[in-house]
């Protein structure tokens, strides 16, 4: 394999991989702060429809971005009113607006399909896009792969380095006993759910500006959300475990269209599916790591045990609580 | 008798609203609006051929709505309707090939069977979500909506693969069944309408099951306090798989009717979007058994109406998709706005 062809290859993978690493970054912040948003997927395409029409119509596709972001915070305000102030099932409205999403995309975006528009092409940063492997796959690019990456820099970061993003995590785990320290529970919880809203929001126009430019029924990230959901649990709600699960469903899919070459019995939707089985696995082994039994056994066979700890990443309470009260 | 006041209200309202809000967004998109309802009513209900073609849309959705009513009487999340009723398909069919193609059993046998089939298919996808959340705690949504995406991919690689067209694969579908496989048209009507039949009968089946029986007052239990049925003896688990059971034979039933009363073969997502529109239909019904079939009947006619959209106005046929989501958002906030006494709450 030579290097460019590996940075060709990784290339792809992070260009594919940066919608769904805003995405699962958004559901991470809101989840964090304990707002299961299940709109996610409805919020990705609609906000695909809401940025490409924006940038058709002001012919400037960053102007479109900032459309997509909107919108995707909007659909986020929805879920939080209902769910945090009118006192529905956060989990029956979320499902309710993606598919309310999903339908209100393409009936809106009617006007939109197959037409030809603005994209955000690529971008070159002088001196470091002649870095070896790096420049081409990183510096030499779509500028939705640097975003994508800065934003994990800074998610990282306000979660897990800043006060309000203790804030978050300390309202996500607790609510009543940050209540009780007199933290604003909702308040923060909403401004979570607008964030990762908005950054679901950047994912859908992402996918229509860079990654499959153009609107059409299908677009082609219908699924996304629903994957960005799954990668959320895989990263066990860390941000950079989650942008690398990001990276690793990206390059399954990656690899996926460069295998049916080579194996044509295979067809695409196989790497198309392949998330929700790790998902459900994932979700599996978790939390069978915290039954009863894996804990007599880690007791017994103390090299199981050695394992716990490093690779225990739970949910925030609140989305437990939320999870464990149903329907 | 205030109950019923209010549960008017409520529904006066939000069916006022939802119209205020459908009308807008028809009209932002640059439609005439009153024509659209119109087009959509008439496409639903404005003919003996458009009534049939709802009470085709009306089985599935009744089907998936009692079984979704059993699994949220166990206070389930079943979002993994779709992928049982895709299951289910795939089940019917294999034994109509495997059965009825091949001449091992008449004709009427092999479609009976294959409905069995159909329901042992659903029952299959739905206990794996179940066992997956009583034993392996992982919930219910995520299994469920995963195993959604898992069926797509089986009903699709059959259809390429396997069970592809002699000589070419084809996204229109596997191979038509001869008409001796089909479930037999009644009445010398186009369409199936045991199918609707049958749907009934799982209806009623549910409603007694759930409001007549000890094991719907022991779902009920496990649905309000799971810690207090379990120390009562009701086994909660064993009551959930119990459900998930039921609801996902009922999903695959629907799944085998769309194949031997409806397709005659397994398209690429067969399931379409039924088992998502129940759930709508079911939050819009409150839960309710009895409002339930007014619900999925008005689903029906939104979705076979909004066909004609494209054809009339060159409008996108998702509209019905988008009247049915306002309509339950705009239910969640009139409970809100106008709360039930005791009665009302939610399901």
């Amino acid at each position: 394999m030579t290097l460019d062809y590996a940075a060709a290859l990784l290339g792809a993978v992070l260009f594919a991989a940066a919608p769904l690493i805003l995405a699962a970054l958004g559901e991470t912040v809101s989840e964090r702060a304990g707002v299961i948003n299940l709109s996610m997927d409805g919020t990705v395409l609609f906000a695909a429809m809401a940025a490409f029409a924006a940038a058709r119509a002001t012919g400037d596709p960053w102007l479109g971005l900032a459309a997509g972001a909107g919108s995707g915070a909007a659909i986020a305000a929805v879920l939080a009113v209902f769910g945090l102030f009118l006192g529905a099932s956060e989990l029956a409205v979320g499902f309710v607006l993606t598919l309310f999403c999903r339908e209100l995309a393409y009936f809106m975006g009617h006007a939109q399909a197959r037409q030809p528009g603005p994209d955000l092409g690529a971008l070159s940063i002088p001196g470091l896009s002649d870095l070896p492997l790096i420049g081409p796959a990183v510096f030499r690019q779509s500028p939705v792969v640097m975003l994508s990456l800065v934003a994990v820099a800074v998610v990282w970061f306000f979660l897990m380095r800043t006060r309000p993003g203790l804030v978050v995590r300390a309202v996500g785990e607790a609510p009543a006993a940050a209540a009780a320290r007199g933290l604003a529970v909702k308040k923060v919880q909403f401004g979570c759910a607008l964030i990762g809203g908005a950054l679901g929001g950047l994912a859908g126009g992402f996918y229509s500006l860079a990654v499959k430019p153009g609107w059409g029924h299908p677009q082609g990230c219908e699924g996304a959300g629903w994957i960005a959901l799954a990668i959320v649990i895989f990263g066990g709600w860390k941000p950079v475990r989650v942008a690398l699960g990001a990276l690793f469903f990206a390059a399954i899919q990656v690899s996926g269209i460069a295998l049916q070459d080579v194996l044509p019995g295979l067809s695409g939707t196989l790497f198309q599916i392949a998330p929700f089985p790790v998902m459900i696995l994932t979700l599996l082994v978790v939390n069978l790591r915290r039954s009863a039994a894996f804990r007599e056994a880690a007791r017994r066979v103390p090299l199981l045990g050695r394992f716990m700890p490093r690779t225990a990443g739970g949910a925030p309470g609140a989305i437990v609580g939320a999870l464990d009260k149903g329907f | 008798m205030t109950d019923r006041a209010a549960f008017l209200r409520r529904a006066g309202l939000s069916l006022a609203l939802a119209l205020g809000v459908t009308l807008a967004i028809v009209a932002a998109a640059g439609a005439p609006p009153i024509d659209t309802l119109a087009v959509m009513l008439s496409g639903g209900l404005g003919s003996g051929q458009a009534w049939l073609r709802t009470l085709s849309a009306l089985v599935p959705l009744l089907l998936c709505g009692a079984a979704l009513c059993v699994t949220f009487a166990a206070n389930l999340w079943n979002i993994g309707v779709e992928g049982q009723i895709t299951l289910g398909s795939v089940f019917c069919l294999w034994f109509l090939r495997d059965f009825g193609l091949s001449g091992g059993l008449p004709g009427e046998l092999a479609v009976a069977g294959s409905l069995i089939a159909a329901m042992v298919g659903g029952m299959a996808w739905a206990l794996l979500s179940g066992v997956l959340r009583t034993h392996g705690r992982v919930h219910e949504i995520f299994s469920g909506l995963g195993l959604n995406f898992v069926a797509m991919g089986v009903s699709l690689w059959l259809i390429l693969g396997p069970w592809k067209r002699p000589g070419m694969a084809s996204m229109s579908g596997t191979e038509p069944l001869p008409a001796a496989l089909w479930l037999p048209a009644l009445g010398g009507k186009p369409m199936s309408l045991w199918g609707l039949v049958l749907a009934v009968c799982a209806f009623v089946f549910v409603a007694w099951l759930l409001h007549r029986t000890f094991f719907g007052l022991t779902l009920s239990a496990v649905r309000q306090n799971a810690m207090a049925a379990e120390r009562l003896g009701l086994s909660p688990k064993r009551r959930m798989l119990a459900a998930m059971a039921i609801g996902g034979a009922l999903a695959g039933l629907s799944g085998g009717i769309l194949v031997a009363g409806l397709y005659h073969r397994l398209i690429p997502s067969i399931s379409g979007n039924y088992g998502y529109t129940a759930i709508m239909a079911v939050l819009l019904a409150s839960g309710s058994l009895r409002f339930l079939p007014l619900a999925c009947l008005f689903f029906a006619v939104l979705t076979v109406g909004s066909i004609q959209l494209p054809l009339s106005l060159s409008l996108d046929s998702s509209l019905a998709g988008v009247v049915q989501g306002v309509l339950v958002l705009t239910l969640f906030a009139a409970r809100r706005i106008l709360p039930a006494g005791l009665g009302g709450g939610r399901p």
